[in-house]
């Protein structure tokens, strides 16, 4: 078998026994991006040539472009950041290449990860490898789809309301979002600064363990990192659950669910079930209103977040032609209007208006609130519960197209991923099925806080019984 | 006129001088090539992250703690959104409806007066870079040299009465911070400006008038004089039955006008929301307690000391401590001369005079506390006279020598050798018969003049003591 079709954990085994040399691997990874990535577009562009650092981890990795990275062009997928080579690298790229670390790619997102369907790149959309003319999920669909057509053994999304889990679902692959505060965000390009994390997307379970021993760990540069040591999350790959409660809300399973979807989760609830977990019937009383927080939270924080882009000191800079105001706000105002596309336009004015005074206290103080609401709604399951399990995404890929038109059934695609990000706490999403299309089905387990440990356990014992993740696309 | 009531409140923004940012790494220095003291989290650029310096927090805690107030113990900071070249991010880190202090005071003594003007609030937020309009080139450039430098906003009460009021409790507070050690106040490198709130109102109104906000000015000199220009443009508004219209003027210092700055089109709407990028927190109430108890003498408290330790009256002491680096000089000479009071005649008099004309602080003067107790002693014994003691004083700070060396070398010590003043004093006495004549009837105040007379003769040399013996003497002889 080709090294690019391998997990890393595989390769590691290869080169332990010499079989393979990391210069090989990353030729032969760079050859499938030649041969397949014209199809798929998961990349933005190739990386630099990669250094063949000394490092424990010589896999080759696919980058999401809103993490900077020295002398690379990253963007956010928005052309009002073209030609902006950070002088920095985030704290996760450092340990990546700090690891050995292969960089294959910058890969494709949504612009300022707005997005579910990798759409809204000002690169043109990326496809998803099961079906090109299908969506790869958002926003790290490039991170997603580089993974799933074999283009990088791992990569790294970020996740602000779902943007790894909805993906790796969406392309048959694992992806986490570990709690909030566990991976630094230095260098990642915020989007919502209070949800946003970064977290691995991988072909299986152990090697989401492995990338996570990577990147996990305090961070002084970053304020939000919380100081609590970093376990071995290998040690979590214990292929048992017997004793364990797997909790299942009934907010779950409700209309706008795809029958297919629900068939396969439920499924893998049967399973889990076999396999020795304990599983009960929960409510999450508040999640009916997590999709409206949300929307209310991450665009207050994404207009603030957004405000740099203003052409004074980076990106683009667009002269006005005529100068109607002032020269300053004409440049401003041009900027922006020529370097942001529209969902970053509809977000930014939805956030300054739940911002504006004589509206906070209406929107974003009650965004705030419910989000309380909805952490407390998981400190009460996770009393007596290990996890929550939930599909991750009510439909499998939707067409190219199919939903651009309508922004409010994009932002449901969300609805299993959001309250995770709103609550702090980690979640994973692991394939558990095809659709009769042959397009992956995927479930999202859910924990406390730093309990990543348990969603490995059980998304590993789950795959250790089911062959979902072994089964590729043809591209 | 007079039945008018002035209302004024005062926002100072105090650079605190801790070493490095705010919110990240970079040296906090004044005067360093443009853009040379950046780093990503100070430009803004994208991924950067802010990580509080616990230096500012704690100089923010200690300077509030001086100024009486009430600290929250919960820590956070918000976004105050607006777009401006030199503010990196597109809003400010700033501190909204949790400050990191409330409800204080300060008490402003002057010489003869004394008023307690209430602090609001006290807040921490990060300072903006600087624009540079280059009109040949018809472009702005941007210093981002100053973005993160940690500010103190301290906020009063509207408890402030006259310009003059407003201009007392400047010099206190900057005093009060000077003694803190924590900013060097410097209105020149822009280290702690000033904006004042305005108005009028009939004595006995509880309402205020419609307020001008005072902005751009650079000394405290400033400030009293655009209050002064405004009080006296709304009496004459309100006399003349004109309407005040609430707005934001520049103060012109040359021409000592207000200028209007160029109206809003709107009013700004800041977006005020926390800051998700740092986490608040809740201070610890040992932690503040143990900066309660490192607090240095303040300025009011070292006025007290003095008077009861050293028996100095109210005004010298309040000369002494106006000045924390005089009052430390006056405190190390005490050690080496026991005469307090005399010391603090010598720096209240002579030297303040001195530096005044140097326009210098004392520092600058490296004069050491022995060649000032020694200047002080050699008058005391008589080798120089009280006159040619600040002469003595004035060649110190200009050459930097001892008095010692400058007395001697000079020969500027007292003549109390009688052989050689008996040559002059014999002259004197021919030339000025008729008083000589008065001195012998036994006119005895009638020796002043002639000992005036040696005095000038021998250059201030002569020692007058001395030399009344010798005169009588003389004259009784001859």
């Amino acid at each position: 078998m080709s090294p690019h079709c391998l997990t890393a954990h595989a390769l590691l085994d290869l080169f332990k026994s010499s079989k393979v040399t990391p210069q090989e691997v990353f030729e032969d990874v760079s050859a499938r991006v030649k041969l397949v990535d014209a199809k798929i577009h998961a990349y933005i562009h190739p990386a630099q040539k990669p250094s063949f650092a000394a490092g424990a981890f010589p896999i080759p990795i696919g980058i999401k472009d809103n993490l900077c990275t020295i002398g690379e062009e990253i963007t956010c997928g928005s052309r009002i950041l073209k030609g902006f080579r950070p002088p920095y690298d985030a704290a996760v790229v450092e340990k990546i290449k700090r690891s050995g670390g292969l960089i294959v790619g910058v890969a494709n997102m949504d612009e300022f990860a707005f997005g579910s369907s990798t759409e809204s790149s000002c690169y043109g959309p990326t496809f998803n490898p099961w079906d090109l003319s299908r969506v790869p999920g958002g926003s790290s669909g490039g991170s997603a789809a580089c993974v799933a057509a074999d283009e990088a053994v791992w990569a790294l999304g970020s996740d602000t309301g779902g943007s790894i889990r909805q993906p790796a679902s969406f392309c048959g692959i694992v992806g986490m979002k570990p709690t909030y505060g566990r991976v630094s965000r230095y260098g990642l390009i915020a989007f919502a600064s209070s949800l946003d994390q970064i977290g691995p997307l991988t072909k299986d379970v152990t090697d989401c363990a492995l990338l996570m021993n990577i990147i996990a760990g305090y961070d002084e540069r970053d304020s939000t990192s919380v100081n609590v040591p970093a376990p071995d999350y290998t040690k979590a790959l214990i292929k048992d659950i017997k004793g364990m409660t797997i909790a299942i809300p009934k907010e779950a399973f409700v209309e706008g669910l795809d029958p297919e979807v629900r068939k396969a989760v439920e499924d893998a609830v049967a399973l889990l079930r076999k396999l020795g977990a304990k599983i009960k019937e929960v409510s999450l009383p508040h999640t009916p209103y997590a999709v409206a927080a949300y929307y209310i939270v991450a665009t207050a924080e994404a207009s603030s977040n957004l405000a740099r882009f203003d052409g004074v000191r980076y990106g683009l800079r667009v002269s006005p032609k005529k100068v109607r105001k002032n020269a300053l706000i004409d440049m401003i105002e041009e900027t922006r209007s020529q370097g942001f596309g529209n969902e970053a336009k509809r977000r930014i004015m939805l956030g300054t208006y739940a911002l504006s005074s004589g509206y906070y206290d209406a929107y974003y103080l009650r965004g705030q609130k419910v989000r309380t609401l909805i952490k407390g709604d998981f400190d009460a399951v996770f009393q007596d519960c290990d996890a929550v399990l939930t599909p991750t995404s009510p439909t499998t890929a939707f067409k190219i197209g199919e939903k651009t038109s309508d922004p409010l059934s994009m932002y449901l695609s969300d609805i299993y991923t959001i309250p995770a990000n709103l609550a702090g706490v980690p979640a994973l999403s692991v394939p558990c099925g095809f659709s009769k299309q042959g397009l992956p089905i995927g479930l999202q387990l859910t924990a406390k806080a730093f309990a990543e440990e348990t969603l490995l356990r059980i998304a590993y014992t789950y795959e250790q019984n089911t062959e979902w993740h072994l089964t590729k696309p043809a591209i | 006129m007079s039945q008018f009531e002035t209302v004024i409140g005062l926002e100072v923004h105090l650079q605190l001088s801790t070493a490095t940012k705010i919110f990240c790494g970079c040296a906090n220095r004044y005067g360093c090539g443009p853009n040379t003291n950046v780093c990503p989290v100070c430009l803004g650029l994208p991924g950067s992250l802010p990580v509080l310096n616990s230096q500012a927090m704690r100089y923010a805690i200690t300077a509030s703690l001086a100024l009486n107030a009430r600290i929250n113990g919960f820590v956070k900071f918000d976004r105050k959104n607006y777009y401006y070249p030199d503010l990196p991010k597109g809003y400010q880190i700033s501190q909204y409806d949790f400050p990191i202090a409330s409800d204080g005071y300060l008490e402003v003594k002057t010489k003869d007066t004394s008023a307690r003007v209430r602090i609001k609030r006290a807040h921490l937020e990060e300072d903006a870079g600087k624009l540079m309009h280059d009109n040949a080139a018809g472009c702005s450039l941007v210093d981002y040299n100053r973005t993160g430098t940690p500010l103190l906003e301290i906020v009063t009460e509207p408890d402030i009465r006259s310009p003059q009021e407003a201009y007392d409790y400047l010099n206190t507070l900057k005093l009060n911070l000077q003694y803190l050690g924590i900013s060097d106040c410097d209105m020149e490198k822009g280290s702690l400006r000033c904006d004042a709130n305005v108005s009028i109102r009939p004595i006995g109104a509880t309402a205020f008038g419609t307020k001008a906000e005072l902005k751009n000015m650079n000394s405290f000199k400033a400030v009293k004089a655009a209050l002064e220009y405004e009080v006296t443009r709304h009496r004459q508004m309100a006399i003349s039955g004109g309407r005040i219209v609430q707005e934001t003027l520049l103060w012109d210092d040359i021409k000592g006008v207000t200028v209007p700055m160029r109206s809003k089109e709107e009013a700004h709407d800041y977006r005020y929301f926390p800051d998700p990028d740092l986490v608040p927190f809740t201070l610890d109430p040992a932690f503040v307690d143990s900066l309660r108890a490192e607090l240095p003498e303040l300025p009011l408290q070292k006025q007290e000391r003095f008077k009861e330790q050293y028996g100095l009256n109210d005004y010298d002491s309040f000369i002494l401590i106006s000045d924390r680096s005089i009052s430390e000089f006056f405190e190390q000479c005490a050690l080496l001369y026991q005469n307090p009071k005399n010391i603090a005649n010598w720096i209240s008099g002579p030297l303040l005079k001195e530096i005044n004309q140097r326009k210098c602080v004392l520092t600058d003067l490296k004069l050491t506390s022995e060649n000032f107790v020694n200047l002080i002693k050699s008058v005391d014994n008589g080798v120089v006279s009280n006159l040619v003691g600040k002469d003595v004083l004035t060649a110190m700070l200009d050459q930097g020598r001892s008095a010692d060396v400058i007395i001697q070398e000079g020969g500027w010590a007292q003549v109390s050798d009688d052989s050689a003043l008996t040559v002059i004093v014999d002259e004197v006495i021919a030339q000025n018969p008729s008083v000589a004549a008065q001195i012998k009837e036994g006119k005895a105040n009638a020796v002043g003049f002639l000992v005036g007379q040696v005095m000038k003769k021998s250059k201030g040399k002569a020692n007058p003591k001395k030399l009344s013996e010798l005169i009588t003497r003389r004259i009784s002889n001859g």
